[in-house]
């Protein structure tokens, strides 16, 4: 009888450390950066005083700020869309007994074992507007101008959808703030070449998870290729996409090195994000109070999405 | 399982009208697998090519071309300005994969075989650490490593533990490692049945012995996929070391991303230096590729 408390007593004394660590390094730090961001702690000394939300409000009328912020956006919009369906095309392309498939396969999913800081570099060079892709398509460097083009493409008040904008009090979208920074999509290319092929694992995993019956059944009852992907597989295949949406949205929410690797603020802040401003503000600039405020806005953007997919998680774990 | 789909009735007309578009639509296939299989490869074959010519070939219309002979004189001067980066690497990230293992074995071991109250909440709450941005920890972990290296002062002068340290930076690895250590093992563990469990019980094993002499022996693919992970993470890891070490402590990815951020480097000399940086993963991956795959898998929890 003695025996398994004792063993009990020393689980609980094995695993405790790691609670703690977690709970410390994890919860504690976490709280000790929300306290930072309400102090005045602008400077290299701490100041422990208390500022109210100051700092978040200065962030946010930071206009830099409000850049990262729609270039995050951005950035997830086309990254998450991009990444999912090349994955999703390239598994389907995979699923129809491919010669070869263990190549291709391992070429799709090689970027994944690298860091962000080298694909970031080697994608520099390609996108460099005097070499690169450009040299090798022969295109215009004065046009193409990748990760350097300071455009920010949105709608345009005077013409027609803005105006119709206008008409619904929404005229603010149509304005560089709500626009797309051109040079962001070069770092969509160089992220999706980094991320889409653990996509494509995650679908593959899936859909060698579906029975061949299920597409059998369909097929004999009349259902075409499109038919057995858009009816049975693609369904099937849901709670990947939501895992895969949240993974790939988490990373993009707080991506950092393969900015700072590639084009660190872009020209007037086209491919600065809030990890590089958190970054700068704190380290570069000594004011921990402002950068804590980003941070735990980062964090609140993060948490979004994750707690309720780490809840859903642990739902389907229960049910299982 | 093919005998089974010849054997589904298809009316023969079908099959004879489909045979030509069948092909075609196979060679679409292997096109469209080839062109994705060029995008993934550009940027090896460039830096490649870059990284093996000599200094004069690296003109911009001969970029794409191949090197008239393989130099290897850029990558000697990338590894004479990035070898003690790539020791300091090595250094960070091989304690970091074995110490990561232990404690995600241990901590598995337990979750799976010894729950007790609350187990689940407190896995849940585990878990969130590793998708949070680490940015909301580094200034207190820059202030908690600093007060490390004031309260060491006097007791082990001229030894770093903390802040600008190897050591610091490798506590942050293990530590923001335990999540998914503790993930992978713990899902690894619950599938090795309760019976082998019970039975070393009624031998007389306990916490220990069960572990040493069932689960043990049976988790080496397990330390497999974590050593890899935690290796690779801590290998490609950028934003812990730039902010967490000091200049002669650098890993290999800073140094790289000073390098390849100053003017005067040429762009040769950056792709070998990124070829450097990216060899020791890039070999994992393609000895152990399959362990690779199951830690990236085991990162999106059960999904």
């Amino acid at each position: 009888m003695r025996r398994p408390s004792r063993d009990r007593l020393l689980s609980l004394g094995l695993i405790a450390p790691s609670i703690l660590a977690v709970g410390v390094f994890v919860y504690g730090l976490i709280g000790w950066t929300g306290f930072v961001s309400l102090t005045k702690w602008n400077d290299l000394r701490p100041d422990y005083s208390l500022a109210g939300l100051a700092n978040y409000a200065s962030d946010f009328a930071n206009s830099r700020f409000q850049i990262d912020l729609r270039n995050t956006v951005v950035f997830t919009v086309f990254f998450v869309v991009a990444s999912v369906v090349v994955g999703l095309l390239l598994a389907s392309l995979l699923d129809r007994r491919i010669r070869a498939e263990g190549l291709f396969r391992s070429i799709f999913l090689f970027p994944m074992a690298i860091s962000f800081i080298v694909t970031g570099v080697v994608w520099k060079w390609l996108l460099t507007p005097s070499a690169g892709v450009n040299t090798l398509l022969g295109l215009d460097p004065s046009t193409n101008r990748w990760f350097t083009d300071p455009t920010v493409l949105h709608l345009d008040a005077n013409t027609g959808i803005g105006k119709i904008l206008g008409d619904f009090g929404l005229g603010f979208l149509a304005s560089s703030e709500f626009g797309v920074p051109v040079a962001m999509l070069s770092v969509v290319v160089a992220a999706v070449w980094q991320m889409s092929g653990f996509v494509m694992a995650l679908y593959l995993a899936g859909l060698r998870g579906i029975p061949e019956e299920l597409r059998e059944a369909a097929r004999v009852d009349g259902a075409g290729e499109w038919g057995v992907f858009r009816y049975v597989l693609l369904p099937l295949l849901t709670p990947i996409t939501l895992s895969a949406v949240i993974i790939l949205g988490h990373i993009s929410l707080k991506i950092y090195d393969l900015t700072v690797a590639m084009s660190p603020n872009g020209p007037a802040f086209a491919t600065d994000v809030p990890a590089n401003l958190m970054w700068q503000t704190a380290f570069k600039d000594n004011e921990f109070a402002k950068a804590a405020a980003i941070a735990m806005v980062m964090l609140v953007m993060v948490a979004v999405v994750i707690v309720p997919y780490l809840v859903w998680n642990r739902r389907q774990e229960a049910s299982a | 399982m093919i005998a089974e789909r010849r054997a589904t009735a298809v009316p023969v007309a079908s099959v004879r009208r489909s045979n030509g578009l069948r092909t075609f639509l196979r060679i679409v296939l292997y096109v469209l697998l080839v062109a994705a299989a060029i995008y993934y490869l550009i940027p090896v074959y460039v830096l490649l090519v870059t990284s093996l010519k000599s200094f004069n070939e690296v003109t911009l219309d001969r970029m794409w071309a191949l090197p008239a002979g393989l130099n290897f004189g850029s990558f000697s001067e990338a590894w004479n300005q990035l070898s003690p980066n790539f020791v300091n690497s090595l250094s960070i990230a091989v304690p970091a994969a074995v110490l990561s293992s232990m404690v995600g074995s241990i901590n598995g071991y337990i979750l799976a075989k010894w729950r007790f109250r609350g187990a689940d909440l407190i896995f849940t709450l585990i878990l969130f650490g590793m998708f949070i941005p680490y940015q909301s920890v580094l200034i207190p972990l820059v202030q908690l490593g600093s007060g490390v290296n004031t309260a060491l002062r006097d007791v082990l002068p001229g030894i770093s533990l903390g802040y600008g340290s190897i050591p610091w930076l490798v506590l942050c690895h293990i530590v923001y490692g335990i999540p998914i250590t503790t993930l992978i093992f713990r899902n690894y563990y619950v599938g090795i049945p309760g019976e082998l469990i019970e039975a070393a019980r009624i031998d007389g094993a306990g916490f220990g012995a069960i572990y040493r002499r069932v689960l043990l022996p049976l988790s080496i693919p397990g330390f497999v996929v974590v050593l890899i992970w935690q290796f690779t993470s801590a290998w490609n890891d950028f934003l812990f070391a730039v902010t967490l070490t000091s200049q002669p402590n650098w890993p290999v990815t800073v140094a790289l991303n000073n390098l390849a951020g100053s003017f005067s480097v040429s762009w040769n000399i950056q792709m070998a230096g990124a070829l450097i940086a990216a060899m020791p993963t890039l070999l994992i991956y393609i000895v152990l590729g399959r362990y690779f795959v199951r830690g990236l898998l085991a990162g999106s929890l059960k999904g």
